[in-house]
C-alpha cells in the first residue's frame, strides 16, 4: 500500500480497496447540539465518513467544522465541505489550520451554491477562489506547505514547519451542463491533487454510465478515487421536486413509476436505493457510495444492511 | 457603456420634497444611450413631477438642461448658472455624474435619480446586458473574449459549476445565460477547447475594487 496523505479512516478504507461508504449529516438551523447527536448515532459505524455540509443551499446553519467537531466526539470521522462563497483565501486557510489541529483531516472543496437559493439572498458572496484553485490550495498546504501566496505553514522563522495533512475531496456533477466538458472538470480537479471525488446525486444511470466510461477512457478513476452520490426517494413528491428544481438532476420516469405505484413509498425508495448500490458496484471505476440522506440519517443503516455492506472495515 | 435604471418615481418625489426650485440635469453620455438619464428622459421626468406636485397642491419651480457629460469638468460651465439658482439638483446621471456635480458645486444638494447598474452592451432595443467587471486584469484573450468574471454568477475561472443547465445560469434561468457555456461553445467553434484543460491559479483582485478605490495616472498626459 502506497504511503498515506493524511491517515484518516476514509483514506485507508479507500487505500485498501474496500468499498466507501460515506454519508451526509447537516448541520442544526440552530445552536441545538442534540441535532447532532442524534443523527450522529444513526450513523456510528455503519458508514466509514460524514460529510458535515457547509450552510447548504445557503440557509445558516451551525458551522460545519464546530459541527464536525461535534461529530467527532460522537465517534464519527468528519468530512468538513468548505464553500467559496462566503469566505475569502484569508478565511478559508485559517479555517483549513483549525479543522486540522481539532483533528478533522478530510476537507470536502466546492464552490457553493448562490445565496440567492438561500434565506439571505440579499447577502454579499465572495469566490474569491473556485472549487479547483480551492483543491489546489490545500495540495499546496500539505506537500508543498505553503499558503496561497508562497508563505511556509510555520509559526516563525526558527519555528518547525506544521502544515495541515488534509484527506482532499471534490465534488463532480455527470449531470450538469455542457455534458462533454464535465470529465474535463474532473480532469482539472484531478491536476490540482484531488484525493476523492462525490458526485451529485445519480438517478439517470445510463447518463452515470457514459460519463464513468469517459472517466476510464482517461484513466482518471485510477488516479481518483470516484464515490457515486445517491439521494433515497422518500415519495413521489420529492422524486418530482428533485427532477424540476435541481439544475442538472434528471428522475427518470420509471422511478416515478414505481413510486406511484406502491403503498409504502419509503419503502420502495430504499428498494431503489439498493439497487442503484448493487449496479454502482459493477462499474469499474466506482471506488464507493456517498448517501445523501437528506433529513432521513435515521434510514441509513437499513439501506447499507440491505446492500450488503456491513459490517464496515 | 455605464448602465443605469431610473428609481421609482415615489423615491424620487420623496428625495426631492421641500424643494422650491429644482434642476433636473440629464447626462448626454451612457444614460442618454440606455434611455435613462437623458434629455428626453429629463423632460419626461419633469413633466410626470410637475403633475403630480400639481395634483398634491405642492409649488416647485423645474427647469431642465442636459449637458454632454457630467463625468468631465468642463461641460458643465454652461449649467452653472442653473445649478447656483437651484436649492437642489436631481441628477439623471450614473453615480459617477452625480458625485462628479455634487463635487465641483460643493454647497448645492445633489440627488440620484438613477440607480446605476454595470457596464453593459445595448443586446437588442431595450435589453442591456452585462459584459464587464471592471476587474483591471483582463482575462478575455484565455476565454474566447467571453469574460468569466462578469458572465458567470460566480465569477469561476474554472467553471462552470453545476448549476449549468440548457445553456442557462442556474441563478435566473429566464435571464441569466451560463457564461461558461457561451465560453464552452467559443471556444469550441474556434477550435481552442484543449484551453479549458488549463488549470487556471486564484486571480489576483486588487487590481479592481479588492485594491480600494480606483486611480489612473498617466504622467505624460499630465499639464
Amino acid at each position: 500500500m502506497s504511503e498515506l496523505k493524511a491517515g484518516t479512516n476514509l483514506e485507508r478504507v479507500l487505500q485498501a480497496g474496500h468499498f466507501a461508504i460515506t454519508a451526509e449529516l447537516g448541520p442544526p438551523k440552530s445552536a441545538d447540539v442534540d441535532v447532532i447527536k442524534t443523527k450522529a448515532a444513526y450513523l456510528k459505524g455503519i458508514v466509514d465518513a460524514v460529510n458535515i455540509t457547509d450552510n447548504q443551499t445557503a440557509i445558516v446553519r451551525m458551522s460545519s467544522i464546530a459541527a464536525g467537531v461535534l461529530a467527532l466526539k460522537e465517534g464519527l470521522e468528519p468530512v468538513i465541505q468548505i464553500t467559496c462563497r462566503d469566505r475569502n483565501r484569508i478565511a478559508i486557510q485559517s479555517d483549513v489550520l483549525g479543522a486540522y489541529a481539532l483533528g478533522l483531516k478530510n476537507i470536502l472543496c466546492l464552490t457553493g451554491d448562490h445565496q440567492v437559493f438561500g434565506n439571505h439572498s440579499t447577502s454579499k458572496n465572495v469566490f474569491d477562489m473556485d472549487s479547483i484553485q480551492l483543491i489546489q490550495a490545500l495540495k499546496n498546504m500539505r506537500d508543498e506547505k505553503v499558503f496561497i501566496c508562497g508563505d511556509e505553514i510555520k509559526n516563525s522563522k526558527k519555528a518547525p514547519v506544521v502544515e495541515p495533512r488534509i484527506f482532499i475531496g471534490g465534488a463532480a456533477n455527470p449531470f450538469g451542463d455542457p455534458f462533454e466538458f464535465r470529465v474535463i472538470r474532473l480532469a482539472k480537479k484531478v491536476n490540482a491533487g484531488v484525493d476523492f471525488i462525490q458526485t451529485q446525486c445519480i438517478y439517470d444511470m445510463e447518463r452515470f454510465e457514459k460519463w464513468m466510461k469517459q472517466v476510464r477512457e482517461r484513466g482518471l478513476h485510477k488516479k481518483v478515487k470516484i464515490l457515486a452520490g445517491l439521494t433515497p426517494l422518500k415519495s413521489v413528491g420529492m422524486a418530482k421536486y428533485m427532477r424540476d428544481n435541481v439544475a442538472g438532476l434528471t428522475v427518470p420516469d420509471y422511478y416515478l413509476e414505481r413510486l406511484s405505484k406502491v403503498e409504502d413509498k419509503a419503502a420502495e425508495g430504499i428498494k431503489i436505493c439498493v439497487e442503484q448500490i448493487k449496479r454502482l458496484r459493477e462499474i469499474e471505476g466506482v471506488a464507493g457510495i456517498h448517501l445523501m440522506a437528506i433529513e432521513w440519517e435515521r434510514r441509513v443503516p437499513e439501506i447499507v444492511e440491505a446492500a450488503g455492506l456491513l459490517p464496515r472495515p | 457603456m455605464i448602465t443605469a435604471v431610473q428609481k421609482p418615481f415615489e423615491e424620487i418625489s420623496e428625495m426631492v420634497k421641500g424643494s422650491q426650485n429644482l434642476l433636473i440635469l440629464g447626462c448626454g453620455s451612457c444614460v442618454t444611450v440606455c434611455m435613462a438619464g437623458g434629455e428626453k428622459e429629463v423632460g419626461i421626468l419633469a413633466s410626470i413631477l410637475r403633475l403630480a406636485n400639481k395634483e398634491k397642491g405642492v409649488s416647485m419651480e423645474i427647469v431642465e438642461d442636459t449637458i454632454e457629460r457630467q463625468c468631465d469638468r468642463e461641460f458643465f460651465d454652461d449649467v452653472k448658472e442653473k445649478i447656483e439658482r437651484a436649492d437642489a439638483v436631481l441628477s439623471m446621471a450614473c453615480g459617477v455624474g452625480v458625485q462628479f456635480c455634487s463635487e465641483i458645486f460643493s454647497r448645492q444638494i445633489v440627488l440620484p435619480a438613477l440607480n446605476t447598474r454595470f457596464y453593459g452592451a445595448t443586446e437588442q432595443q431595450g435589453v442591456w446586458t452585462e459584459r464587464c467587471a471592471g476587474c483591471g486584469d483582463c482575462v478575455l484573450a484565455k476565454f474566447g473574449g467571453i469574460c468569466p468574471v462578469a458572465r458567470c454568477s460566480k465569477s469561476l475561472l474554472n467553471g462552470p459549476c453545476g448549476g449549468s443547465q440548457d445553456g442557462k445560469c442556474e441563478v435566473d434561468p429566464e435571464n441569466i445565460d451560463c457564461g461558461w457555456q457561451l465560453i464552452y461553445d467559443r471556444l469550441k467553434s474556434l477550435n481552442l477547447l484543449s484551453r479549458l484543460e488549463e488549470n487556471e491559479p486564484v486571480k489576483d483582485w486588487s487590481s479592481g475594487r479588492d485594491g480600494g478605490p480606483g486611480k489612473i495616472v498617466r504622467e505624460d498626459m499630465l499639464l
